[in-house]
């Protein structure tokens, strides 16, 4: 169903989203925040700018924004793909366990930060440009890739990448140079098997955004993995 | 009156900003509903706007908007001001009565140029004599407070959500080419008409989202050059080191962005040489000055605006444009209000200033 939701409150654009069916797109979103909060079992589709935490605790449901989006997308997210047109605000994917983030231009600070896997439950997260500083801050778990496409003489991250990083894999397009990395993690070229592992998703990506797959694996890739031989020992207090 | 620790409002701070590079007047309706998407980041306990251009037929005059609790301590306050100032207006800053506003103290504005003969006497310039007079009334009369001190500008602030704030103070009928607004939740202090943002002094204006954590230490660096602080806000310290560092000091503003959004030791340690050596000397001589802890804010000054994150970049942030038009807010959405085609959205980075000026000659 299709709904202009200009004026109206988060709760009532929520309750708009469950009495919808399994289609709903929404026109005229502006700041609203937590739209499709907990959500599973869904596809929406949404015009404008929706507000900060869009798609917390998101639980299977399948987001499309076609623009940008604000802070916290993704927050907690469990399960369900976010799907942005455009750039994304700060902390995208805060501690999300599961599902996938396609992100088709720039993240804010903070992006993936205290990402975390259990077995089976993986999250991915794909940004399209780059990113501001402290990508992956304590990432525990997930992969995070950064393709860095259309970002002219920017570099493909802020400063501070990695800072805590614990768990997890973080790939970057290129070599990194001029990139400063924690200690405490390994940097090293993507082997052939390490790009398998995200084949799929990057895929996925091309899909979503027209992106020509060949020109964009051609290109070789940077792994960073946390470094369990050096871990963060007597950082706050002598152990 | 709650105070803080007794009830806990969860939200944060909103801010917004938009000016004309070409010096074309806005009124205050754009600013106002710009606030609305962001309602949620405030608690009511809070709003107000800066306008700068919006007192054109008084333009050489400062304007001192007041907060007075009764009319005998206005009355005093005029006797004050008419021994050191000629005062060419006096009135009360007009408003409107909406229910969601209440509890107004009395609301008046002077427009005064300091006596030659009193600035003589003491061998002070113009701008340090009314900051000093600033200062004296807010700190030695029981009931008088100076919100607004600049020339062709005013703050406007309250106890109250922005958007209802705009229309108290029936801000659609001032023009200006510079507004700055923001939504109050204030995190270790109650709500009280002064302590609202904008903070200003002289034509500086501050408006502040986020909580610094070195907020004594500044206070105290401060504090040694005559400055009082007195409403235990960090916003109101913020005001004064950017006085301080501008106007006394006569820094560039990229150069005060350096000095409180001074960047890490390690990420000066990979500039060249001739950067090194200025963010070093910088960060030397005015340590205690670096502000840590979350923030955004807008400096708003005569011709022009700045806008800045704290090097963490610890609270959100973003810019765009459009024509003539520069936009910043906490939010895209706010900017999306006054400029649904806005363009180059993008956030700055942490202690990254953007810095916008009206065109020579245009305000």
């Amino acid at each position: 169903m299709f709904f202009d939701v200009s004026n109206l409150k988060h709760k009532e654009i929520n309750d708009l989203i469950r009495g919808g069916g399994n289609d709903v797109t929404l026109s005229g979103c502006l700041g609203q925040r937590f739209i499709a909060a907990g959500m599973g079992d869904i596809n929406l589709t949404i015009k404008g700018t929706p507000g900060n935490a869009l798609g917390a605790y998101l639980n299977g449901a399948v987001i499309t924004v076609e623009g940008n989006a604000q802070d916290a997308v993704g927050d907690t997210m469990n399960d369900g793909k976010i799907i942005i047109h455009g750039n994304i605000g700060d902390a995208a994917g805060y501690a999300m366990r599961g599902g996938k983030i396609f992100v088709k231009g720039n993240a804010g600070y903070r992006a993936g930060i205290h990402m975390k896997a259990y077995e089976n439950k993986i999250p991915v997260m794909i940004i399209g440009g780059c990113t501001g500083s402290f990508l992956g801050e304590y990432q525990a778990g997930g992969r995070i890739i950064v393709l860095g496409l259309e970002t002219k003489e920017k570099r493909i991250v802020g400063n501070f990448p990695c800072t805590g990083m614990h768990g997890g894999k973080m790939y970057l397009r290129g070599d990194c140079r001029g990139i400063t990395f924690p200690d405490q993690v390994n940097v090293k070229e993507a082997s052939a098997d390490d790009i398998n592992e995200i084949r799929d998703d990057i895929r996925e990506f091309c899909a979503l955004f027209g992106t020509e797959e060949t020109e964009l694996m051609s290109s070789p890739f940077t792994l960073i993995t946390p470094d369990t031989k050096n871990p963060y020992k007597r950082m706050y207090v002598p152990n | 009156m709650k105070t803080e620790g007794q009830v806990r409002i969860p939200s944060g701070c909103a801010i917004a900003a938009v000016i004309s590079r070409d010096g074309k007047r806005m009124s205050g309706e754009m600013i106002t509903n710009a606030m609305k998407p962001m309602h949620d980041r405030s608690n009511g306990l809070g709003g107000g706007f800066a306008a700068y251009g919006i007192y054109n037929d008084y333009k050489d005059f400062y304007a001192l908007h007041m907060f007075f609790d009764e009319r005998a301590t206005r009355k005093n306050c005029e006797q004050f001001l008419k021994e050191r100032f000629e005062i060419v207006k006096s009135e009360i800053i007009p408003t409107r009565k909406i229910s969601s506003i209440t509890d107004e103290p009395i609301i008046w504005r002077y427009f005064v140029s300091p006596l030659k003969s009193v600035l003589a006497s003491l061998q002070l310039d113009e701008k340090e004599f009314v900051a000093r007079t600033v200062m004296k009334i807010n700190t030695e009369m029981k009931g008088a407070y100076v919100f607004s001190s600049g020339k062709n500008m005013g703050a406007f602030k309250a106890v109250g959500f922005p958007e209802d704030v705009g229309v108290f103070y029936r801000l659609e009928e001032y023009y200006g080419y510079s507004w700055t607004a923001h939504g109050r939740y204030p995190t270790n202090t109650p709500g009280w008409w002064g302590g609202a943002h904008p903070f200003t002094l002289l034509d500086y204006s501050v408006v502040h989202n986020g909580e610094i954590s070195s907020y004594d230490a500044n206070r105290r660096h401060i504090e040694m050059f005559g400055y009082k602080c007195t409403l235990q806000t960090d916003t109101e310290v913020i005001t004064y080191i950017m006085d301080y560092l501008l106007r006394v000091q006569s820094l560039t503003l990229k150069e005060a962005a350096c000095v409180i959004a001074a960047p890490f030791w390690s990420t000066i340690e990979t500039k060249g040489e001739k950067e090194r050596d200025i963010l070093t000397y910088l960060r030397t001589v005015f340590p205690g000055l670096l502000i840590t802890g979350p923030f955004s804010i807008v400096l708003g000054f005569e011709g022009g605006l700045m806008a800045l994150n704290d090097r963490l970049k610890l609270r959100s942030m973003v810019a765009g444009e459009k024509d003539d038009l520069v936009f910043i807010a906490s939010e895209e959405a706010a900017i999306r209000v006054m400029e649904p085609d806005a363009q180059n959205i993008y956030s700055p980075a942490g202690g990254e200033p953007v810095i916008i000026k009206v065109k020579e000659g245009c305000f």
